[in-house]
């Protein structure tokens, strides 16, 4: 076949294998940066008016335009474009860029408060169409909710659930497209419809079979839709520039039937390398060519958009997509997975500018090469874009064709997708089992309900034995408004088109979260190594404590604090196990909070450890700021000893620091990060956001946002446009740890 | 045995090579009017921490693998670690054992037995030089500088690995004179194997104030990055040696 001239043949040819195609055909590099081109005259050109843009969309409250008229879908919308002599790799969501449209089946209320809160009004007979004839997830759901769940969403233990917007965190493979080319897709599922079904029925065929059909069908509408813009992608792509196409095409299809909170789109340079390789040994392109489709493809990555409402930026702060990309690892041979194509996508943050999309993520391993490392720790020291995770231990659980969804959430490519469960606040479980489940903020019956703690001085293992009461109560509850959320899901907003790019039959994950965890840990560290006295309030509920005395804070490397957060992510991971999850799913747990630990430090009560009323939580798994006493090494052990076999959905740590902390000269710098990673990856730890930047610069972002549109900050997981952020994140970024001597 | 410490970072990488973990000891004779930790001048601080040696060593243990992967170690700073010269030997020897770089940041303001009891156990000196010239020093520091010229012949004789390290406070080190005679100095010891220059810098100050110490320096600019780097120039063509100012000037 002419597409796969030149490709080494394997399993690959004989049924859709695209780690195989990979592992027979990718070249490791192992050079450094020098090859890599500047970005071409016509990328400029484009990069140009698309700054033009994006800097009108910034002073326009963030939002450029939105269509509220039609309900976006795969083909809702007539090709858009910029500029077509410029663009070498096309396509938008809608018919023009940066113009949000509108996903309705999320939930229409939801749609309806997002309209209006950049001056539009959801179009009447759309309104009415979805009111009377077509419910969304959200309606689904609070068919369903019970009044416990409802009442434990608004309390604030369990927050940021997907009920009335996508769910996201599933990635097609998105490479299968450029690969097979759709026609040999739709046939592979159309005799999966009639080989993987005995004769027997039972919800799960009958909910198979539908979802499979309804796949085939986003398939021949994804063709559609190339058609439009006049590709034939029934056909598997012949060279680079088809391969690259072809593959964003296909994200295009699902970004624009489905506004999930993470559309990650996998792990796709070293896959392309493949095809650029070969045009560029064939002599049909140069390496400027190369970057230009790599920077252009970029380009189109950093302009997704989804209309979202002021509430959700509140949790999710500074217009994210997590369009992920998972660079680097090594594979199950022990070759490293670096290509000349790895260097070029990180090379866009060079030829384009710092952004946090797509989300950079390095798999790290003690096998990739000195060069590749020392240019990464280079990027991250001037953008502060890149975020960094372990492959060598994720590699023993998801094998080497696995990518990272949103920011720290791995599965492998194709065969597992994961149903997305926000986090419940640990920090507030915990007053709830002192107040015997009364809401220290509301006053109402939350949780399980026990007398109130009745002695002054709190006992660490009464406090415990409350704690564990709670916490079985929370995990029932969670696993099974989870089970809501995710039937309902699939039943109103199912991911067609990602799911159309998976194997029939995939493994599920439902991943369940943890926000606060420092707080906790500290609390029960001060209950159980200090004195802690419980203060009532007028309502008989306990809202306030005197500390006596000192007591080990998690982040100082000691033991005495930190396996009491080791125990605490032990004990929930296997509390949630003991209820059944939704599609047979594998529970797992994450320590993430993007930017929610803001939103969920404000409806936290006092805490034990002496943490204010409203004041937020730490990201992620960081210990709280100002409490690590001594420096960042001890602060990353802690974290370290959290284990990743009970957090399979990732633990994800923020380091902070200065430049002039990582060294006197640029090299020193470079070395000593990448020996930061070393000591702290070779311990399993599993997630380390780098950034490196000084206060000093970020304070002038506030009080001058027009002169730092670049400005790139990594958060829990992820990368934002600093000036993206309200002012009370910003201000939280501010007060976090920021490694440095005086 | 038992040090007086003032606190533990683990992460730096401005006190010797790679990355390191430092322990500030407490106590400090000098009064150095630029001092930026005068909270670590007095023995008995109530403020200061009691740790075993054994305590300390396990804590140096645990960056193992960021001394591996960086060529780091351990830096015993302060303070003046010299006081507490016994402890800084007892944990150092257990750190040589184990394959661990020692480093002592020292004013080398001490009695030379002091300097002797710890040689055998340490890698590195990040030798402080506050003024080369005696007069001045005192000024600056409260005492003469001929047991911190004599230390510094003492380590090269023994040939033990030397970084100078010099403060740059304008008005008081900033002196061409001063830097020439300096440089003159250093060009004499082989063992002195890189300088650092410091710009100084106020950061310290709302300390001295906490402590009820009045801050004499408060009129004092901070050196420019112009100055630092033609002074870092001047430096290394009368030393010879390689002179480096920190990062964020370059």
């Amino acid at each position: 076949m002419q597409a796969w001239r030149n490709f080494k043949p394997g399993i690959w040819n004989q049924e859709i294998n695209v780690r195989d195609f990979i592992q027979k055909n990718y070249t490791a590099y192992d050079g450094d940066e020098s090859f890599l081109a500047a970005p071409t005259e016509n990328t400029c050109k484009l990069w140009s008016k698309c700054q033009e843009l994006l800097s009108a969309e910034q002073r326009n409250n963030g939002v450029l335009k939105v269509d509220a008229t039609t309900a976006i879908g795969i083909n809702s919308h007539p090709p858009g474009y910029i500029d077509r002599k410029l663009e070498i790799v096309v396509g938008f969501q809608t018919d023009e860029a940066l113009k949000r449209g509108i996903n309705v089946y999320g939930g229409l209320n939801t749609t309806v408060k997002a309209c209006k809160a950049y001056g539009y009004e959801m179009e009447s007979n759309l309104k009415v169409f979805f009111k009377t004839h077509r419910p969304t997830h959200n309606d689904g759901v609070f068919d369903v909710y019970t009044d416990e769940m409802k009442l434990a969403r608004r309390s604030g233990i369990i927050t940021g659930l997907p009920d009335s917007y996508g769910r996201g965190r599933i990635i097609g493979d998105y490479r299968r497209v450029p690969l097979y080319g759709l026609d040999y897709l739709i046939g592979s599922k159309e005799s999966d419809i009639l080989t993987l079904f005995q004769k027997r029925m039972d919800d799960n065929d009958i909910r198979l079979r539908a979802e499979l059909r309804h796949q085939i069908n986003a398939l021949h509408e994804l063709k559609k839709m190339a058609t439009a813009y006049g590709f034939d992608i029934s056909r598997p792509a012949e060279n680079g520039r088809e391969a690259v196409q072809w593959l964003y095409f296909a994200y295009l299809g699902a970004i624009k039937e489905q506004n999930g909170a993470a559309m990650s789109i996998g792990r796709i340079s070293t896959f392309l390398d493949i095809y650029l390789a070969r045009d560029i040994e064939e002599g049909v392109i140069s390496e400027s060519q190369a970057q230009e489709l790599i920077d252009q493809l970029v380009i189109k990555l950093r302009l997704v958009r989804h209309l979202r409402t002021p509430d959700y930026n509140t949790l999710f702060a500074g217009d994210p997509n997590w369009v992920t990309e998972s660079i680097g690892g090594v594979g199950i041979d022990g070759r490293h997975m670096v290509s000349k194509n790895s260097f070029r996508f990180l090379h866009t943050l060079k030829n384009l500018g710092a952004a946090p999309e797509p989300n950079m993520t390095v798999l790290w391993s003690s096998k990739l090469t000195d060069s590749f490392l020392s240019y990464c720790a280079g990027l991250s020291i001037k953008t502060s874009a890149l975020q960094y995770e372990n492959d060598d231990l994720m590699r023993q659980y998801y094998g080497d064709d696995y990518a990272i969804a949103c920011c720290v959430s791995a599965m492998r490519l194709g065969k597992e997708m994961q149903f997305f469960g926000a986090r419940c606040n640990l920090a507030k479980l915990l007053l709830y089992a002192l107040n015997g489940g009364k809401d220290e903020i509301s006053g109402q019956q939350v949780g399980l309900e026990i007398p109130v703690y009745g002695e002054e001085t709190l006992d660490f293992k009464e406090v415990m034995r409350r704690l564990e009461l709670q916490m079985e109560w929370l995990a029932e509850l969670y696993v099974n408004t989870m089970n809501v959320i995710h039937y309902m899901h699939d039943r109103y907003a199912y991911e067609r088109m990602e799911m159309a790019l998976h194997d029939s039959k995939v493994h599920h994950y439902m991943a369940f979260g943890i926000a606060g965890l420092s707080v906790i840990a500290d609390s029960l560290s001060a209950i159980k190594y200090a004195q802690v006295k419980a203060v009532k309030d007028e309502r008989g509920i306990i809202t306030d404590f005197i500390i006596n005395g000192e007591y080990p804070k998690f982040g100082n490397d000691d033991d005495r604090v930190d396996l009491v957060a080791v125990d605490l992510v032990k004990s929930l991971c296997l509390k949630l196990k003991n209820t059944p999850a939704y599609k047979d799913a594998e529970h797992t747990l994450s320590v993430l909070t993007i930017t929610s630990n803001v939103v969920y430090g404000k409806h936290t009560g006092t805490t034990p450890d002496g943490r204010k009323l409203g004041e937020p939580l730490a990201p992620g798994a960081n210990p709280l700021h100002g409490r690590e006493e001594k420096g960042a090494l001890a602060a990353c052990n802690s974290v370290a000893k959290l284990p990743y076999a009970y957090a399979r959905d990732g633990i994800s740590f923020t380091f902070s620091t200065v430049p002039s902390a990582l060294g006197y000269s640029r090299q020193a710098q470079v070395s000593n990060l990448k020996a930061l990673l070393q000591g702290y990856f070779m311990q399993e730890a599993h997630h380390m956001n780098v950034n490196v930047v000084n206060v000093e610069t970020l304070k002038e972002a506030m009080e001058h946002p027009e002169q730092y549109p670049d400005l790139t900050i990594r958060v829990s997981g992820y990368a934002v446009h600093f000036i993206k952020l309200n002012r009370e994140q910003q201000e939280e970024i501010i007060m976090r740890t920021f490694y440095q001597r005086m | 045995m038992i040090g007086n410490i003032h606190s533990i970072d683990t992460f730096s990488t401005l006190d010797g090579p790679g990355i390191r973990t430092v322990i500030f000891l407490q106590g400090c004779h000098l009064r150095c009017q630029y001092c930026h930790n005068p909270d670590t001048w007095d023995c008995n601080a109530a403020s200061a921490q009691r740790y075993e040696s054994t305590e300390i060593i396990r804590i140096i243990m645990r960056n193992l693998p960021y001394y591996q992967a960086s060529g780091g170690g351990v830096t015993f700073s302060g303070g003046e670690p010299l006081l507490q010269a016994e402890f800084v030997k007892s944990v150092f020897s257990e750190c040589k054992q184990a394959g661990i770089h020692t480093a002592l940041d020292t004013s080398l303001y001490v009695a030379g037995k002091f300097v002797s009891e710890v040689l055998s156990y340490t890698d590195l000196f990040l030798a402080d030089i506050k003024q080369i010239n005696a007069e001045k020093s005192k000024v600056l520091t409260g005492a003469g500088n001929s047991m911190n010229i004599s230390n510094l012949h003492l380590i090269n004789e023994r040939q033990v690995d030397i970084w100078i390290r010099y403060v740059i406070v304008p008005g008081l080190t900033d002196d061409e004179e001063d830097i020439t005679a300096l440089g003159e100095f250093m060009a004499k010891l082989d063992y002195v194997r890189r300088v650092e220059l410091l710009p100084y810098h106020a950061l310290g100050s709302h300390k001295w104030r906490l402590l009820g110490l009045e801050y004499k320096l408060g009129d004092t600019m901070v050196p420019t990055a112009v100055r630092m780097k033609e002074l870092q120039a001047r430096l290394e063509l009368v030393s010879g040696k390689p002179v480096f100012i920190p990062g964020d000037l370059v």
